[in-house]
């Protein structure tokens, strides 16, 4: 066991102190030491892009970070994307029900978190442009073709 | 309800990460999993050596076989032949972990329980294993061959099954046949590759003297009453659940993999709970896969493309074990005959073992074999003929008053291969239609003046779906009004908490989103067998309406006395019973409940408390599902990357419980079907090595590979159901390496290739069209010099 390191990170509003292992995946620090098991994990090598988190703003894949490299950060979830005690849904999140862009779910908050930066930075996409943002997020299940639905109804609401 | 498409109940929980999937529980105490595993596909094992990794730090425990005492045994064979006439099989099927020999990679040989994964994972490589190499078996053929190395030494050779079934007399057929199509094809093998890869927590409560197990599998009933037989446990003793599911297109069906039986044991052993995730690559490894067949097939036909009969011989590779018996051999076999009339079928096929991990259904489960090999003969027939495509198709056909049409041969479930409805050329007729078929040529000619290359591909398919044993489902009124749902088949995705609760709303007349479904809980409903076959619409289905049906039986017997009225006098609306002459006497559903379930007073004899009720459901035998799919691809020759331009699904599983979620079914398995067949292949070498275990390397299809799938529904109701629904999960993948193939050719018809490997990569494709353009050269100069003209073209 190698020594411990002190980190402060602050995740949904929300800010934690933890002494970590250098070594420790930031999507394992999440999932583990907070808890907050929205964010999932598919592949431990940024390929399938489930454990998608925004730190500061930005999404990254925790299953590439160490928690280490979180210290100081803001980190939003899947957990932290509905208010209201989780009832009142994102914007996204509804317009995923609306069009049945999940099935399984498992990949579904990777997903999210990928697309609310883009459609931050992209309010009015076309097909291309939202394919061309999910490919680096991988679905077993949908075919995608209903996330694509999903992110241009979210876009226009 | 039914034919409507409520938003899904289960999506809440999903889209704000409240949902819990295995790799979510997290227990008090709890200790973490992970194993060694074979480096080598064929070795034995001499010895290992664990004390090093037993003293490292936060080790727990390290297991080997040895450690394992009589509890080591090999697993159940889980589905026994059907009784053909004739057949051989040999049963091996995996252990828990390594003894004797590995044979493949990944094979699991000590398990280390640590405090958490990553002192699990250091302690591994203080493991010292003596594995001494054997000669790896790869190759099919060469699998068959004397002189190979055998795997099971006590079956004397690598065979598995040798199986013969017939149907006519095709030495007949054949001598009557204008022409014989005869070709070799190919099908690769792939990975499932759900997102979400395997995992197991177990939890030994010794007080209460009981195994909770959260398990990621397709199968919790038979799970929990394998563990309990395992490790001598009453069935009451053993929980299993299984909560989300994140995919599962069949490798979570496989029982017992040795993790399974591992965690359970350990668990009551160490008196913690015990927690292990598969990692992906441990998944390319560790979970069963499915695919590669060898087919030499043959097609005798007229001149004018009436088949007359059918020849297949082909290899079936199902790995190291065959746990899952015939069943994906048997549905290549079966599902080969498709919508057709073929009054003359041999066909023969040989299981073979090979050194790599084991083969169990995977989405498709051996159908989109069948369907790939004679979509193919009637494509080559069709052009040595001069005949179109879809014409042939057409001619062929069974006719709508052929059902139900038995097949004679018989099918995995062991009942007669009988189709129960079909109605096949409407769906034809539409799919030409909505791709544009008739222009099609035009559009062609148009393509190719602008220098690009398009092509079209039309193929028909059928789907043994819904087959028995049964499914069963409790259906309760409670107090507050809100209806509960509890039923055996667990959910990977498929809306289950969605779809069943619409067939249960649909007679009790409540709204579908007061309609509470529970699966996958050993607890709440512990009799029938799993999620597999595009059974649980039919199956837990028809279940959960005679459960409904009998629940609503009760609440008009009840409400009839209550209300002073005959049952017949009585309607249910909105959650309330009410007097059709006299809507304001009514009694809203929750205060039944009350009334049902009185704490004092007298209840007639005869009568049950509660609105409650079980009910079981088992068909006689599957119910057929069909399609067809339309495909317009672009090709360019010089770098042999594909483009689709359309896809267009013309689909009929009888009656469509919830048209979007039929939709997504259809999306989703047209985009795995995609990655079979142009992107995904597990590349072994020589020595069972497999080269690709990533997701960086395995290629699962992208947002930008997957078109946009347009989709039909065609309702041909099952007579076998009361719902009259046929399944759907597996339909989308079935037949889209073969429509995929048939577009390729025409895109590239002058250059004369065949497609018949699957997957056509686009290397392998690049090799094809260098091939022919090759063949072409020599055949051009071979004519400019008076030789055999068009030699080279088949």
């Amino acid at each position: 066991m190698g020594s411990e390191i002190p980190i402060a990170v602050t995740v949904n509003g929300v800010r934690h102190q933890r002494s970590v292992e250098p070594r420790l995946l930031l999507s394992d620090f999440l999932r583990h030491d907070l808890q907050l098991t929205g964010t999932h994990v598919g592949c431990e090598h940024g390929v399938c892009g489930v454990c998608t988190v925004l730190l500061d703003g930005e999404a990254v894949r925790s299953c590439l970070m160490f928690a280490v490299q979180a210290d100081g950060g803001e980190i939003l979830t899947v957990e932290g994307l509905a208010t209201g005690n989780g009832d009142d849904l994102h914007p996204l999140q509804r317009a995923f029900r609306d069009a049945h862009a999940l099935q399984c779910g498992f990949c579904t908050p990777g997903l999210l978190m990928t697309l609310v930066p883009f459609l931050r930075e992209h309010p009015n996409p076309g097909d291309p442009e939202i394919r061309e943002a999910l490919s680096g997020n991988l679905c077993r299940c949908t075919g995608y073709q209903n996330i694509v639905e999903a992110v241009k109804a979210a876009a226009r609401p | 309800m039914i034919g409507r498409s409520p938003p899904r109940n289960e999506d809440a929980a999903l889209l704000t990460g409240r949902a819990l999937f295995v790799d979510d529980v997290h227990l008090e105490g709890m200790l973490h999993v992970a194993f060694l595993r074979s480096d080598h596909a064929h070795a034995r094992l001499i010895a290992v050596d664990a004390s090093s990794a037993r003293g490292r730090p936060g080790v727990v425990a390290v297991y080997t076989a040895v450690d394992l005492g009589d509890y080591w045994q090999p697993g159940p064979l889980l589905v026994p032949p059907p009784p053909i006439p004739g057949l051989t099989f040999h049963a091996a099927t995996q252990v828990p972990l390594v003894k004797d020999k590995a044979r493949h990679a990944g094979e699991p040989i000590a398990m280390v329980v640590a405090e958490n994964r990553y002192l699990a994972e250091d302690a591994l490589e203080h493991i010292v294993v003596d594995l001494e190499p054997l000669d790896a078996v790869v190759d099919l053929e060469a699998a068959l061959a004397p002189g190979a190395p055998v795997i099971h030494q006590q079956l004397g050779s690598n065979l598995a099954a040798h199986v013969v079934q017939h149907k006519g007399d095709y030495r007949q057929a054949r001598a009557q046949a204008d022409r014989v199509i005869a070709r070799r094809f190919r099908y690769d093998r792939g990975a499932a590759a759900a997102i979400e890869n395997r995992g197991l927590v177990t939890h030994w409560d010794a007080r209460a003297g009981e195994l909770t197990v959260w398990d990621t599998t397709q199968a919790p009933i038979p799970l929990r009453n394998g563990l309990a037989r395992m490790l001598g446990l009453l069935e009451s003793q053993v929980r299993v659940i299984a909560p989300f599911v994140g995919g599962g297109f069949g490798p979570k069906i496989m029982m017992f993999y040795p993790e399974e039986v591992l965690l359970p044991w350990a668990a009551m052993r160490l008196r913690r709970p015990l927690k292990w995730i598969e990692d992906r690559q441990e998944n390319f490894y560790a979970t069963s896969q499915e695919r590669e067949q060898i087919h030499d097939a043959e097609l005798a036909v007229t001149k004018d493309g009436r088949i007359l009969g059918v020849r297949d011989i082909f290899l079936h590779d199902t790995g190291a074990y065959d746990t899952y018996g015939l069943t994906i051999p048997i549905n290549s076999q079966c599902t080969l005959l498709g919508p057709y009339q073929v009054a003359n079928y041999d066909s023969e096929f040989k299981v073979v073992f090979t050194n790599k991990p084991i083969v169990t259904p995977v989405r498709g489960a051996g159908r989109q074999h069948g369907v790939f090999v004679m979509e193919r003969l009637l494509d080559i027939a069709a052009r040595e003929l001069k005949l179109d495509p879809v014409e042939i198709r057409r001619r062929n056909y069974l006719s709508p008053d052929a059902f139900p049409h038995d097949h004679v041969i018989l099918f995995q479930d062991s009942a007669p291969l009988v189709y129960d409805s079909g109605n096949y050329r409407p769906a034809l007729e539409r799919a030409t239609a909505a791709v544009g078929y008739d222009g099609f040529q035009a559009e062609r000619a148009r393509a190719r003046a602008e220098g690009r290359r398009v092509g079209v591909g039309i193929v028909s398919y059928v789907e043994g779906t819904g087959i028995g044993p049964y499914e069963g489902a409790r259906v309760t009124v409670e107090p507050s009004g809100e209806v509960r749902v509890a039923t055996g088949v667990g959910t990977q995705g498929q809306g289950h908490f969605t779809t069943l609760a619409q067939v249960v709303a649909d007679v009790l007349a409540v709204d579908a989103a007061r309609v509470h479904v529970v699966t996958g809980d050993t607890r709440e409903f512990h009799w029938g067998t799993g999620t597999f076959a595009s059974r649980s619409a039919v199956v837990a289905g028809s279940a959960c309406h005679a459960a409904a049906l009998a629940v609503r039986d009760k609440i008009l017997k009840l409400a009839g006395l209550l209300l002073e009225a005959l049952p017949a006098e009585l309607e249910l609306a909105g959650g309330a019973v009410q007097v059709k002459s006299d809507r304001g006497r009514s009694m809203s559903f929750g205060e039944l409940a009350v009334r049902a379930n009185p704490l004092r007073g007298a209840v007639r004899p005869g009568t049950e408390p509660g609105l409650e009720a079980t009910a079981y459901f088992g068909p006689d035998r599957g119910s057929t599902a069909s399609g067809v799919h339309a495909i317009v691809v672009e090709v360019d020759p010089e770098t042999a990357m594909v483009k689709i331009l359309r896809y267009v699904v013309v689909h009929d599983c009888g009656r469509v419980i919830n048209p979007v979620v039929v939709q997504g079914q259809i999306q989703g398995g047209v985009a795995q079907g995609i990655g079979n067949a142009f992107y995904e292949q597990l590349v072994w070498d020589t020595n069972g090595q497999l080269k690709n275990a990533s997701f960086m390397d395995y290629l699962v299809p992208t947002a930008t590979d997957v078109p946009k799938v347009e989709t039909h529904h065609i309702e041909t109701p099952s007579p076998l159901n009361p719902l009259g629904v046929k399944g759907v999960g597996e339909a989308g993948c079935i037949p889209t390496a073969a429509a995929f193939a048939q577009a390729v050719e025409d895109a590239l018809s002058e250059y004369g290739l065949e497609i018949c490997d699957i997957p056509l990569s686009p290397n392998r494709l690049f090799e094809l069209i260098r091939a022919a353009e090759a063949a072409g050269a020599a055949g051009a100069a071979a004519r400019q010099t008076g030789g055999a003209a068009g030699a080279a073209k088949r």
